[in-house]
């Protein structure tokens, strides 16, 4: 609670000692709009203080890297002068604030990340996670944040080509809503955010500046939550997907003529943001005019306007000749567009507001001097006591029953009641569509194809931050794989609770680390990442939850790339890749079934992930009309999957229930005419046939009841 | 032969029917919706998309666009006009086609394959196609739902050229996605030079994207085209 006698530092959620550094580096006490500015760059979401540090960890260095972690988007090499740009981002707080606007802005600003570096946004990828949906507020939260992508994603009309969704109670308070974009450009269309050029102007284009989103990321997304925060909703910023649509084709028109020397989306922290980073990544200074910004309404200070989150914004630094072209080229879009300052030799970023000069700060300390920070770390307590505790399959389990009730999982049922919310065919590039374990697309006029798989696992990860962080980057890597591509590049999005908890800033430190790892062995370059902390709400930390966006790459897009409806009768149906090895820690059988969350998750070989990869990737784009990644319920589900698209029974010979239900990575089903040549373990295990899922001695499920119960899943709860 | 493809602010799916035309060889030009001169065109297409927003209502605010008084006029000429999605909506604003699209059934954004029994032939969406044939092709909409005040005029006149159906053909509940009034998934004017559809013809042009059902609807405009129905 603040009152009247909180300093001002501390209402805009800066510490003593920050504060200091802000005096330090100015020689002074600074000014009302200098320390809005400070409060929202110093921010948790803008600087990343907590996590910086630790990183550094993540390798790009691979020659197929154009652009690193830093820029707006990571982008790698295609070839033939194509790239392509992808960049994850987290709308977690918002979302749980306001749930439709929380979403579709996220999808918004995702959008902005990837057209700032000239490429056209060409598909988006939703990672979600919330509480049980037996709460009713899980469910409006659910209904809301999938409106929202979709209300904000078709309008715009950027295709969504996937995600994936998890259900926990951690969740419930804090859902997860974080959302992955790509798009392509070619070579020469790539664009910077460096200003340069004394004299070049900075023209403000797009939607005017209002009082949304004032602190979005120092209040919301920087902080704890607790009971009646319900009130932040004034600073969750409202989408407008109709004006982003149309900055989106004025923005692609302005670098194809070769109007702007550099570009810069407004997202968090605005104004004060977009024009100390373009001026600081180059060098520089500006000065900026505040009466000259649009705005919504009457009245706002400059501290206002400065740290407004007012969305559909787009600054552009322009050479003064051009000035005038893009002045029109926007008028043709029917956007706003406004000169509101002009690039200096620097370095200070100067603002004025009515003929005074309202902020005068070193442009780059902004960015450069945020405080970073070495949080202490510990090994959480609650580890030895999951470790010490395996779970394992029950002797006398029903396997049909276990069966039905593991397809009746929201999370492993059919998810398309959300995806069918989503255009995910739009550009007429999809080639395989969500609800397979990775989306393929083709890209026109060539015989490249690009895959994206998302992938988490809060469960594993909360009980071996490690392992879980180093399972999410190999299970992201399968999912391209059976596509028939080869993972290329990764962003991640690292969502965790509070950094100032030690055993938080202990699992956050092993996840980055077992990720890192795993990237390494694979030599996947991470292009990009965010941070999401403070997801922790009433003192509750959420479940560990990092998120990976695999981008898979091919040459030689498949003509006929594996799907999962495609089992025909009297194909054999084989297991590939690693043995089974009892993996059961945080399994869907154990979670679901035995309703507990333990165990330790087995470490993977690194010399194996890279064979098993390249031979589901190989298999994959050779003709194998079904090549299904095992993970989330093991052999049974994934089966089950198969099955049920492809409306055809399965019939297995011999086959142990420990075995249906293991969760041992790296493992795949292939189902085909012709046994799989390949150079890892390949065992047969049965044939495509029937109007059943057939186990053999251990029972059979009729199929037409399996799919009932799959399809409904979603749907029943949520209508 | 060339098609003018009219873009409004919002318009989203002019690429892709460019791409489908484009296919068959069909020249084709994007139009910015301020345009006042449609002469150069033989054929108009008005793509999907969120014209204005689809604020207000959709197509409300689109039908007062510019371009759309020369779309009357190339109508009265007979020249070949046709709506697919935001576009069905947009030509019914216009008054160019009868009734209006509503939210669907469920209050639900609807992106998946769905089928649609051919009805009628005589239009520029159809004239290649065969009575009865059943397209597997995208919808993609949340107000697609069809509704008419004139329903029976629409049909006596036989201008519904396609209905929303089951994989067999077969028409009932079930079959239709979206709640349209009689299935109505397509519908032409009584002069059969001004169509419009729900799904996307143009997203099922290429088997590499699950289905090439809709080739001949784009078939059937392209041949309409070449040879535009005179007064």
């Amino acid at each position: 609670m603040t009152t009247e006698a909180t300093p001002a530092h501390i209402q805009l959620g800066m510490t003593d000692e920050e504060y200091d550094s802000v005096c330090e580096i100015l020689g002074r006490e600074p000014r009302p709009a200098e320390l809005a500015m400070y409060s929202v760059m110093w921010s948790e979401h803008c600087s990343y203080k907590s996590s910086r540090k630790h990183l550094g960890r993540f390798g790009s260095d691979q020659p197929w890297v154009v652009v690193g972690p830093g820029e707006n988007a990571g982008v790698v090499d295609l070839g033939d002068g194509w790239l392509a740009a992808l960049r994850i981002e987290s709308h977690n707080h918002p979302s749980f604030v306001e749930p439709y606007q929380g979403a579709a802005t996220g999808v918004g600003g995702i959008l902005r990340d990837v057209f700032t570096m000239g490429a056209r946004p060409v598909a988006v990828w939703d990672p979600l996670r919330f509480g049980p949906l037996d709460d009713p507020h899980n469910r409006y939260l659910l209904e809301g944040v999938v409106s929202g992508i979709a209300g904000y994603g078709n309008a715009v009309g950027v295709p969504t080509l996937g995600g994936e969704v998890e259900f926990a109670d951690r969740f419930s308070k804090n859902p997860l809503v974080n959302v992955m974009a790509l798009g392509l450009l070619k070579q020469e269309q790539l664009v910077l955010s460096a200003a340069s050029g004394e004299g070049n102007k900075a023209i403000l284009l797009g939607n005017a500046t209002g009082r949304d989103g004032i602190g979005g990321a120092s209040i919301l997304a920087s902080a704890s939550f607790e009971e009646g925060d319900e009130g932040k909703r004034p600073n969750v910023q409202v989408g407008d997907p109709f004006e982003e649509k149309k900055l989106i084709e004025a923005c692609l028109e302005l670098y194809d003529e070769g109007l702007v020397v550099a570009i810069q989306d407004l997202g968090a922290a605005g104004i004060s943001c977009a024009t100390s980073e373009t001026a600081g990544n180059g060098g520089m200074g500006m000065d900026v005019d505040l009466d000259n910004v649009h705005v919504r309404e009457q009245g706002m200070t400059p501290g206002e306007i400065l740290m407004s989150e007012s969305q559909e914004r787009m600054l552009a630094i322009v050479a003064p000749e051009n000035e005038q072209a893009v002045l029109d080229l926007a008028s043709k879009w029917e956007i706003d567009a406004r000169t509101i300052g002009e690039v200096t030799q620097g370095p200070e970023l100067r603002v004025f507001s009515d003929g005074e000069l309202v902020a005068e700060v070193p442009a780059a300390s902004l960015a450069d001097d945020a405080p970073i920070y070495d949080r202490p770390a510990e090994r959480p307590s609650y580890l030895d006591e999951v470790w010490a505790d395996e779970p394992s399959i029950p002797d006398e389990v029903d396997v049909v029953d276990a069966l039905r009730t593991l397809l009746d999982d929201p999370a492993i049922g059919d998810r398309s009641w959300i995806s069918s919310q989503y255009d995910h065919m739009l550009f007429l590039n999809t080639v395989v569509e969500p609800g397979h374990d990775g989306s393929l697309m083709r890209i026109k006029g060539t015989t490249k194809g690009l895959a994206v798989a998302t992938d988490g696992d809060a469960f594993r990860t909360y009980l071996d931050p490690r392992r879980g962080g180093a399972r999410i980057v190999f299970e992201g890597a399968m999912n391209v794989a059976v596509t028939g591509t080869r993972p290329y590049a990764v962003v991640d999005n690292l969502n965790f609770g509070n950094p100032e908890n030690p055993e938080v800033m202990w699992q956050f430190i092993e996840a980055v680390d077992g990720m890192a790892w795993a990237c390494e062995e694979l030599d996947l370059p991470v292009v990009g990442g965010n941070v999401s902390f403070y997801n922790q709400t009433d003192g509750v930390d959420i479940y560990p939850a990092p998120v990976v966006g695999v981008l898979g790459f091919t040459e030689d897009i498949p003509t006929k790339p594996p799907r999962l409806d495609a089992a025909e009768h009297d194909m054999g149906i084989w297991v590939i890749g690693s043995e089974a090895e009892g993996d059961l820690a945080g399994s869907a059988f154990d979670r679901i079934l035995n309703g507990s969350l333990r165990g330790r998750p087995a470490d993977v070989d690194g010399d194996t992930a890279r064979r098993v990869i390249t031979s589901v990737a190989d298999l994959a784009s050779s003709g194998t009309p079904v090549v299904h990644d095992i993970s989330t319920g093991g052999l049974a589900v994934a089966l089950a999957e198969i099955a049920i698209k492809s409306s055809i029974g399965v019939i297995l010979d011999d086959i142990s229930a420990d075995e249906l239900f293991d969760e041992t990575p790296l493992r795949a089903i292939v189902v085909s005419h012709h046994e799989p040549i390949t150079p890892v373990n390949c065992r047969r295990i049965g044939t495509v046939g029937g109007a059943d899922l057939d186990f053999g001695d251990l029972g059979s499920l009729p199929l037409a009841d399996a799919a009932h119960i799959w399809s409904s899943a979603l749907p029943r709860r949520m209508n | 032969m060339s098609v003018a493809v009219v873009v409004f602010p919002g318009t989203n799916c002019e690429h892709d029917i460019v791409h489908a035309l484009d296919l068959i060889g069909v020249e084709t030009e994007l139009v910015w919706h301020t345009e006042t001169d449609l002469s150069g065109a033989d054929g108009v297409v008005l793509p999907g998309g969120f014209a204005h927003g689809d604020y207000l209502r959709t197509g409300a605010i689109a039908r007062f666009s510019p371009v759309m008084s020369e779309i009357d006029r190339l109508a009265a000429l007979g020249a070949p006009i046709l709506g697919i999605c935001n576009g069905f909506q947009i030509l019914c604003e216009a008054g160019l086609l009868p009734g209006a699209l509503v939210a669907n059934r469920d209050l639900k954004f609807i992106c998946r394959h769905i089928h649609v029994r051919v009805e009628s032939t005589d239009s520029i969406l159809t004239n290649r196609a065969e009575v009865g044939q059943v397209l597997r092709i995208p919808l993609n909409s949340y107000e697609g739902n069809y509704i008419a005040e004139a329903i029976d005029d629409v049909e006596n006149a036989d201008l519904v050229v396609a209905r929303y159906s089951n994989p067999d053909g077969s028409i009932d509940k079930q079959g239709n996605p979206n709640g349209s009034t009689n299935a109505i998934a397509a519908i032409t004017n009584e002069r059969r030079n001004v169509a419009a559809i729900m799904p996307h013809p143009e997203r099922a042009a290429e088997s590499i994207l699950g289905s090439s059902d809709g080739m001949v609807m784009i078939e059937s405009f392209a041949a309409s085209v070449t040879a535009p129905l005179s007064a």
